[in-house]
């Protein structure tokens, strides 16, 4: 038998959505973005760390953090890559516009790097240590999407 | 005090990009039948069962139960381990404590994975948080290029350099009848494929895979029994750093450098160097190579391009790494772990055919995964002092 032979069941289309809890800090840290425009971290009492997301622990030191400090808006890039192959957004079923910049933002006064898109109409000027700055949607609902994308700024 | 533990017996699949012909089950039997005629011993002589795989990538969850058919776990104890990309080795290291232990004294390990069936970079994004990190995610690639992206601005490497890795690797696994692309490549062919995630192009990253693979472990009671080259498991080690993708220092893989560290210490290695004579990295993209062997220790940080590009990795140089192929090669991602443990094995018992690296001492296999987790196993010809 060849592989054409053995019959393939697909599994349709199947849909399963999930309702997740962001918790008190990732909640605070939403709220803030929605209605400031402004960006919170938490910092570890012990190593001094900032981190963003917020978390209720340090898993170094493994102690509560509660001090909330702000960062950013802007920031540098710490590591990015440009994504060119299509593939399947899982989060909307749909191809993900490619291409796009992805980036590991490091926002001035934190010490862990946040994800987000980052503006690639210039190529040239997305480059490991470049300076970004925010640019915030026009219409925010307390999620990641509040921010449109990060920016190289001059 | 623990048991002494050895590897025994070692069983792979002849893996394919798809195996419509054989469902879950029916492909872990093919690795197990295989891996208990190497040992020469009856699925009644096998005390406990440990199998994993990504769940996500079937779809399909509790493969420790369904599976039971084809495992040989009917009427026996089997778990399921399972910890993403490392999966492979963590089946591996969980069934050294088991029988470290002294609890179970031959357990057989199992590492699975149809690949075929699902979207990957749809499954792998269930792994990852959904309220931070799946924005803008793009399945593994995404990392991994940052990853690379980072350790070339730090040091000033090439995308030239990462292509010689995948070179390499194809290379090796012309020797290997198991592994999936056998086909040689070029590094001119490498940057001209295409461009999935800047610097890594499509020739730099692993293929999905349909595969399976089986390890049988015995404790020193009934090892040299079985077989009269058992690979003894010297250490094992593994580490985990982050929360968040955004945690991890993008250019370094931290937990490779503890769990390395950790390892050759418990396993008494001053030099590892010049004490390893191979290593099966589980290593999903050309720079991983580069990379993670500097945190290793193997070499200092950003001399990977040299030392791989004058051919001391490759088969007859130094410290040959991946005489499989390697991920490269071949992924079926649940048995990929294992598969490196299977293949150190292999090189450790003098198993290894038209790829065996000569007398071996010491080999040291690998899993990644997480992203940025890293598993560790040591092994050596020569039975562990105690
Ligand atoms: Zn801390």
């Amino acid at each position: 038998m060849s592989d054409k032979d053995y019959i393939i069941i697909e599994s349709g289309k199947a849909e399963q959505p999930f309702h997740y809890a962001v918790g008190m800090h990732g909640s605070k840290f939403f709220r803030e973005l929605k209605d400031n425009r402004r960006f919170i971290g938490l910092k570890c009492p012990k190593c001094g760390k900032v981190f963003i997301p917020p978390r209720g622990v340090c898993g170094e030191c493994f102690v509560e953090m509660n001090e909330w400090v702000e960062v950013g808006p802007n920031g540098v890039i710490g590591s990015f890559t440009i994504l060119r192959y299509a593939f399947i957004d899982p989060e909307t079923g749909q191809q993900k516009p490619i291409p796009y910049g992805y980036g590991f933002i490091k926002l001035d006064g934190a010490d862990t790097l946040f994800q987000h898109y980052i503006n690639i109409e210039d190529e040239s000027k997305v480059k490991i240590g470049a300076r970004v700055e925010a640019v915030f949607s026009k219409e925010r609902k307390g999620s990641i999407r509040d921010i449109e994308y990060f920016r190289v700024v001059d | 005090m623990a048991k002494r533990v050895a590897i025994v017996g070692t069983g792979q699949t002849f893996h394919k990009s798809h195996r419509p012909d054989v469902n879950g089950q029916e492909l872990i039997n093919e690795a197990v039948q295989a891996a208990l005629k190497d040992a020469d011993i009856k699925i009644s002589d096998i005390d406990a069962i440990i199998i994993g795989n990504m769940d996500h990538f079937e779809g399909i969850n509790y493969v420790d139960c369904w599976s039971i058919d084809g495992s040989g776990g009917f009427m026996k104890p089997v778990i399921k381990i399972t910890t993403g990309g490392t999966t492979g080795c963590s089946v591996a290291i969980g069934g050294y404590h088991l029988v470290a232990s002294g609890l179970f004294d031959r357990v057989l390990i199992i590492g699975w994975e149809k690949n075929s069936e699902s979207d990957t970079t749809g499954a792998i994004t269930t792994a990852f948080d959904p309220i931070w990190d799946r924005l803008v995610f793009a399945g593994a690639i995404s990392g991994l290029a940052a990853e690379a992206q980072a350790y070339m601005a730090r040091y000033g490497a090439t995308e030239k350099d990462g292509a010689r890795v995948s070179v390499r690797d194809r290379k090796h696994a012309l020797n290997n009848p198991h592994a999936q692309l056998r086909k040689e490549i070029t590094i001119d062919e490498v940057l001209a494929s295409p461009m999935l995630a800047d610097p890594i192009h499509l020739l730099d990253v692993c293929p999905r895979t349909d595969g399976a693979a089986a390890v049988i472990m015995a404790s020193e009671d009934s090892a040299e029994k079985i077989t009269s080259s058992p690979d003894w498991i010297w250490a094992t080690s593994n580490r985990h750093s982050y929360s968040y993708l955004g945690d991890a220092d993008y250019g370094r893989l931290t937990s490779m450098r503890e769990a390395s560290q950790d390892l050759f210490k418990k396993g008494g290695i001053k030099e590892p160097r010049k004490e390893i004579d191979v290593i099966e990295l589980y290593q999903p993209y050309s720079f991983g190579g580069i990379i993670w062997i500097e945190d290793m220790g193997i070499i200092g940080p950003g001399e990977g391009p040299r030392y791989i590009g004058e051919g001391n990795t490759d088969m007859g140089g130094e410290l040959p790494i991946n005489p499989s192929g390697g991920v490269i090669s071949c992924n079926p991602i649940g048995a990929t772990g294992l598969i490196r443990c299977c293949e150190a094995a292999m090189q450790v018992m003098g198993k290894a055919d038209q790829h065996q690296v000569p007398d071996v001492n010491f080999a040291v296999s690998t899993g990644f995964g997480g992203c940025w987790w890293t598993d560790m196993i040591l092994h050596g010809k020569k039975k562990p002092g105690k």
